[in-house]
């Protein structure tokens, strides 16, 4: 029973070696080592869609709790200003950013 | 085949250690190939640790006591189901299981989340690694189930109280819970370690938050199914210390889903979130360390060992490690959104927040207070069951008004007004129930009459909310009101799952009062034809036998149960006396009245040479809905961890921007 056991550990410990070799054999020839989404840029753009994304998404269930009665309508005047000044400022800071104007870049768009 | 075993986990202790240096190494240098293999090392050592798991079981199941783990946890005559949940029922076996299924957890958690972090996941490989380096070293050096022996005849047993089929899946869901919070964990240190504290961290681990945290909500209430049933002392919950060690966890994830969703929705808290998933993951250890050091006296703690300052170190390392690295990152946590008004969605999570991290606090104090005192004063103390009954009104009717309150407010601010009008509805329904529950005699119990008001106003806010959505959705889509619900759910399956667990915390919260403020008992010694009446019932002891069982001598008080002059039932309560382990454990018996949610639970104390037996009877009403929230429980879980393919293709679009 042991020669069993020590022949399956030995052909166990060679799969295993194999599999975590395997980045190594499959990109032998072309080793691209580079680690992705270093580049700070994509973590500015990243920051300001999340702004874009949370204001856009703010508005939306404001109208839906407008609509259900939870906001009064005077509540409701006194919201949707402000969320829809944010939502367009962080859509403004996104088109500057890809226009190359070089606006800082804000991680709260809140005007 | 115990050395198969163990290569097994001298394999997996190698490859998780190449994973914390290859995977280390590979996120300070940007090398993608090594990362790549670091992540495999982890996939490699799940499985190594699956062989080891089951060369155990295999062992398990031959009763080969030339193991001295099987030997010490199971005999010839134990029940085949209890042999084999005996891998978790011991110190060694638990530890290999924690290990599986966070080796388990992490290649699955790194495989799925290739494409949303990408850049996180050079961090979150070593860090996972580490953790299961922890529970790999312990298993190799110092715990391991594959230590033989000369085989002796017979094991030892199992201790009765874990022979019981809900202890067979009460600790695999405690430690999936365990093990779930390292994922969160380990995502949100990677985040901070790689600079890459957006939400995406958030969003990656969500379900596994999710998952861990219904994984140990559902495990505690099958732990306390299983003391109901077989501790049996008449109650569900005792504050026991090894029972606490999976609530504060519980407590503080509980915390984190709800600020999570402030930061998702105002990019507030950010500190404090990587604060609470530090927390419960170090509270989570500190759970497994209670539980398998035998530092607690408890009657869940079964197990002795020296494992307990080897935890005690690896608990300070991840205070330590995560404190500094918050600190050193506080620049990247800190937000510039501000709290809009005290009246708003954002503050009464934050409300809850505190009122629940303060129970945890709570809780950790009395499990910890007994220990401090022993090891500074030489004095041993308990924390009994009024501490912490006390607190559990104090921080927990609060956050049980929250839960009603916290729905109808609106996010950023919401005037007085407006909000007086949300609750309007809902406090006319609780204060009508109130008054009803008082009238009807409820008032014996202020605590429990307070906690009934305050569900009935949560139950009445979660019905607007459905239905108010509903009829909104309704006007705007076409279709019925089923298509409105439907969408109305499926559109926000976070919320409403969580209006729906929030129901389940109703229901248990109904139970608990029901058995800790109404429940009626009586004791008394009968002979054969004599009753006893308790809350409606009568019980008539029609005589005592004994019987040999599987593995044990039963002795048993049958008894005739009449609820006013009908017979509706026979049941039998007694006491088990197992052979092998020279044990006798409780067997109580319960009746179950459906209709009314109520148990009649007896106690067979004492059998007397004569045929005469002291019982205790107790009368439980509502105690059923508690297990029933257990169901509610993991219904709305799922509800709210269900994919949402719109949210999936909403980010996979934003990063499809960002990395352009």
């Amino acid at each position: 029973m042991e020669a069993v056991a020590l022949i399956l550990a030995a052909l166990l410990t060679g799969a295993l070696v194999l599999f975590v070799a395997r980045p190594f054999l499959r990109d032998a020839e072309t080793p691209d080592e580079r680690l992705e989404d270093a580049d700070p840029a994509a973590a500015e753009r990243l920051a300001l869609l999340e702004e874009r994304d949370r204001a856009l998404a703010a508005l939306k269930e404001l109208e839906f709790d407008h609509r259900t009665g939870k906001v009064s309508d005077d509540d409701y005047r006194e919201l949707v200003g402000p969320l829809r000044r944010e939502a367009a400022h962080a859509l403004r800071a996104l088109e500057s950013k890809e226009a190359g104007k070089g606006e800082p870049v804000r991680t709260n768009v809140r005007s | 085949m115990p050395e198969l075993g163990r290569a097994a986990l001298v394999a997996a202790l190698g490859l998780i250690l190449y994973a914390v240096v290859a995977g280390g190494y590979a996120a300070l240098r940007g090398r993608r190939r090594l990362l790549d293999s670091a992540a495999n090392a982890l996939v490699a050592a799940f499985a190594a640790a699956g062989i080891a798991s089951l060369v155990l079981f295999a062992a398990l199941a031959a009763r080969d006591f030339s193991f001295e783990y099987v030997a010490r946890s199971t005999s010839r005559e134990l029940p085949m189901g209890y042999t084999l949940a005996a891998f978790w029922s011991g110190q060694a076996g638990s530890l290999l299981l924690w290990l599986l299924v966070l080796t388990g957890s992490a290649s699955a958690a790194i495989a799925l989340n290739r494409g949303l972090v990408r850049d996180v996941l050079p961090w979150a490989v070593p860090i996972l690694g580490a953790v299961a380096a922890f529970f790999a070293i312990l298993l190799v050096f110092v715990a391991s189930p594959f230590a033989t022996q000369a085989a002796p005849a017979d094991g030892a047993g199992m201790n009765p109280s874990l022979q019981n089929p809900y202890m067979m899946i009460h600790p695999p869901m405690l430690y999936l819970g365990y093990v779930g919070l390292t994922v969160p964990f380990a995502f949100a240190m990677a985040a901070l370690a790689s600079k890459r504290t957006d939400e995406r961290w958030i969003v990656a681990t969500r379900r596994w938050t999710l998952a861990a945290w219904t994984f140990l909500g559902f495990g505690i209430l099958l732990g306390a199914k299983w003391a109901y049933e077989e501790v049996g002392w008449g109650g569900w919950y005792a504050w026991d210390p090894v029972e606490n060690a999976a609530l504060m966890p519980w407590l503080v994830a509980t915390a984190f889903l709800h600020s999570v969703m402030v930061q998702e929705k105002k990019n507030m808290l950010r500190v404090w979130n990587v604060v609470l998933v530090a927390g419960a993951f170090g509270l989570s250890l500190f759970g497994t360390f209670l539980t398998r050091s035998g530092v607690i006296n408890s009657i869940h703690s079964f197990t002795q060992g020296p494992i307990g300052l080897w935890f005690l170190g690896f608990i300070a390392v991840v205070v330590a490690a995560s404190t500094a690295l918050i600190l050193a990152r506080m620049s990247h946590l800190r937000s510039r959104t501000r709290l809009e008004s005290l009246v708003s969605r954002e503050a009464a999570f934050l409300y809850n927040n505190l009122f629940l991290v303060a129970f945890a606090l709570t809780v950790l104090w009395g499990v910890v207070y007994p220990l401090v005192s022993e090891a500074v004063r030489g004095v041993a103390v308990t924390v009994g069951a009024p501490y912490y009954d006390f607190f559990a009104v104090v921080f927990g009717l609060p956050v049980v008004l929250l839960m009603g309150i916290g729905p109808l407010v609106a996010w950023r601010r919401a005037s007085l007004r407006s909000l007086g009008a949300s609750l309007l509805w809902p406090a006319g329904i609780a204060l009508a129930a109130g008054s009803a529950l008082l009238v009807w005699g409820a008032g014996s119990s202020p605590a429990g009459l307070v906690g009934y008001t305050f569900g009935a106003f949560v139950l009445a806010a979660i019905v607007l909310e459905f239905a108010r959505g509903t009829r909104a959705r309704k006007g705007l889509e076409k279709g019925g009101w089923l298509a409105a619900f439907t969408s109305l759910v499926a559109r926000n399956r976070r919320r409403y799952g969580g209006y729906v667990v929030h129901a389940s915390i109703v229901l248990l919260l109904i139970g608990a009062i029901g058995i800790g403020g109404f429940s009626t008992t009586r004791e008394a010694r009968l002979a054969p034809g004599e009753s006893l009446a308790v809350g409606g019932y009568r019980v008539e002891l029609l005589g005592a036998d004994e019987r040999r069982g599987a593995n044990a001598q039963e002795l048993r008080a049958n008894l005739a149960v009449y609820r006013g002059d009908e017979r509706v039932g026979t049941i039998a309560a007694g006491k088990n006396r197992y052979l092998a382990e020279e044990q006798t454990s409780n067997e109580v018996a319960i009746r179950t009245d459906w209709l009314r949610g109520e148990d009649l639970f007896v106690i067979g104390d004492r059998f007397f040479e004569n045929g005469s037996v002291y019982l205790k009877v107790f009368v439980n009403p509502l105690v059923n809905l508690i297990w029933l929230a257990g169901f509610v429980f993991v219904a709305g879980a799922l509800v709210a961890m269900w994919p949402d393919a719109r949210e999936q293709r909403r980010l996979a679009g934003r990063l499809a921007i960002a990395r352009a």
